[in-house]
């Protein structure tokens, strides 16, 4: 079965050279292509985790007492959300790593950086996508009335309390199709990574279709598919979500 | 608190010379008046006239720019005051029952126990199915805010108040957004607690109730009390002219 698969596209290459689906057939491309998926999917799920953590801490931070932290959280936006973040990447890994310490490898003599390049693609990214949520879970918060945390101040509620029991869950059910939006670009985003040469998949497939110019369009196609599935699996799921939060009697 | 001396005999509410401004807009012009344990007072007032705001400075939800209101003793306005001292003793009932609209009737009222008084959450289901079926809604523990009438969305904010504990209930024109079939569920409730010596302020609009159920009636306009008594000398020979012509306009 895998054999005559695997002969389908060996043919395929030889008959038409621009369709080489190499990845299908050798198994040193295929696994290139599957330690790619690895590192993209690593790049998503821990970027969707840490943005939506910096969008709820930031949107708590921007109704805070202290003009101070609500203009820090303010600035913070602005230079994330108004320039563009593959300059963001560049910046944090060529800029700011330079000022974090190394640790010394097995070797005794090679220095490795403390953060690795896939972890600054990880905190730059996480970092934008961090601010529109910040934006998102803001506008979410403000749809949740006045009088309702009041209620709660006058059960007792702290405003971490207020913020955590009452002002976040409604908010968040607000702000779910917006977010889900957010995270969408965050995981097609995650392929400007390659810019600081984390081997996620676009990395992958381009130096694949690099050794093998006839694999191009194979592989393109290949970066096509893998990202329709993975925006799929990701709206699937917030749409799930969506409808498992959904309150009896309380919105549309 | 250390030099709380307060005991029964005393106000268990008392307000003194209270003044309230929103900017330039004084709100409150010197408003006292004192509420002994078990005692129910309404205040009643045109619309403007301060009432919300009072009862709002009772619980701290809006500050004061001068005079002082204390609580079982405890000076509500003392920025050195841990408001959850406050908020244990005094339960408020908004006009708009403001339930939290995420959790079912059960869950609004086993909330604040477990969260705020950090009280095991068996001990307080059982404590909270007993105030459900106290406010008469047995059956409804289960639906969530957006499921219920009006008249029942307010007594399950009644019961959810109840369940801290508190000495002392405000009550905002809890009424005034339900219909009239409704009104008088919840009137019901309020009169049970009265009746079984909860201490009581009650802002309505609501003359028949407030003469039945007031000892003692406040009536504002522009921002002070105007005039106040027992509710029949209050209702049948009210001595100001403000006051009279508000009981023409309502009665
Ligand atoms: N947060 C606020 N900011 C500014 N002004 C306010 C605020 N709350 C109330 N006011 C003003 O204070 C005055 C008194 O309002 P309040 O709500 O206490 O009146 P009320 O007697 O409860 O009236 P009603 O019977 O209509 O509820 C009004 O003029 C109102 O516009
Ligand atoms: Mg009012």
């Amino acid at each position: 079965m895998l054999e005559a698969f695997m002969e389908f596209f060996r043919q395929l290459a030889e008959d038409a050279p621009r369709w080489n689906f190499i990845f299908f057939y050798e198994e040193r491309q295929w696994l290139r292509i599957v330690s790619g998926i690895k590192y993209t999917l690593l790049l998503s799920v821990a970027c969707v985790i840490f943005s939506v953590i910096i969008g709820v801490v930031g949107a708590w931070l921007q109704g805070a007492k202290s003009k101070f932290v609500r203009r820090s959280v303010q600035g913070y936006i602005q230079f994330f959300r108004n320039t563009p973040p593959f300059v963001q990447l560049l910046f944090f890994y060529f800029a700011l790593g330079q000022f974090t310490p190394t640790i010394l490898g097995d070797d005794g003599w090679t220095e490795y950086p403390i953060i690795s390049n896939i972890g600054w693609a990880i905190i730059s990214l996480s970092f934008f996508a961090g601010a529109f949520n910040v934006e998102i879970f803001r506008a979410g918060i403000e749809a949740v009335p006045e009088s309702t945390q009041e209620a709660a101040s006058s059960l007792g509620f702290s405003r971490l309390q207020t913020y955590k029991e009452v002002v976040l869950p409604l908010a968040f059910r607000v702000s779910l199709p917006a977010l889900n939006n957010n995270l969408v670009n965050l995981v097609k985003t995650t392929t400007q990574a390659i810019g600081i040469a984390v081997p996620e998949l676009l990395y992958e497939s381009v130096g694949i279709w690099n050794d093998y110019p006839s694999a191009q369009y194979p592989t393109m196609l290949l970066l096509f598919v893998t990202f329709i599935l993975l925006v799929g699996v990701l709206v699937y799921g917030m749409h799930r979500w969506e409808t498992a939060l959904k309150i009896p009697g309380y919105g549309s | 608190m250390e030099n709380n001396t307060w005991s029964d005999d005393q106000p268990i509410v008392s307000i003194q010379n209270v003044h309230k401004s929103f900017g330039a807009l004084e709100v409150l012009k010197g408003v006292s008046l004192d509420v002994m344990k078990g005692e129910v007072i309404c205040i009643i007032g045109p619309s403007g006239s301060g009432k919300s705001t009072l009862i709002r400075c009772i619980n701290a939800l809006n500050d004061i720019q001068a005079g002082s209101i204390k609580v079982e003793g405890l000076e509500v306005h003392d920025s050195k005051l841990d408001q959850l001292e406050l908020r244990k003793r005094v339960g408020m009932v908004f006009q708009q029952y403001n339930l939290f609209p995420h959790k079912t009737a059960l869950e609004n009222v086993m909330m604040a126990p477990i969260k705020v008084l950090k009280q095991p959450k068996d001990e307080v289901e059982k404590r909270a199915r007993a105030l459900i079926e106290k406010v008469r809604l047995q059956g409804k523990e289960d639906a969530y805010p957006g499921e219920l009438s009006g008249g029942q969305q307010q007594r399950v904010a009644i019961a959810r108040s109840l369940a801290m504990n508190p000495d002392v209930m405000l009550f905002d024109e809890v009424t005034a957004a339900l219909d009239p079939e409704t009104v008088k569920e919840v009137l019901v409730t309020i009169k049970d607690l009265a009746e079984e010596g909860m201490t009581c302020i009650l802002v309505t609009h609501e003359m028949g109730f407030a003469r039945e159920i007031a000892d003692h009636i406040y009536f504002t306009d522009r921002g002070v009390i105007v005039e106040h008594g027992p509710p029949d000398t209050f209702f049948d020979n009210a001595s100001d002219p403000r006051t009279r012509e508000f009981l023409s306009q309502i009665l």
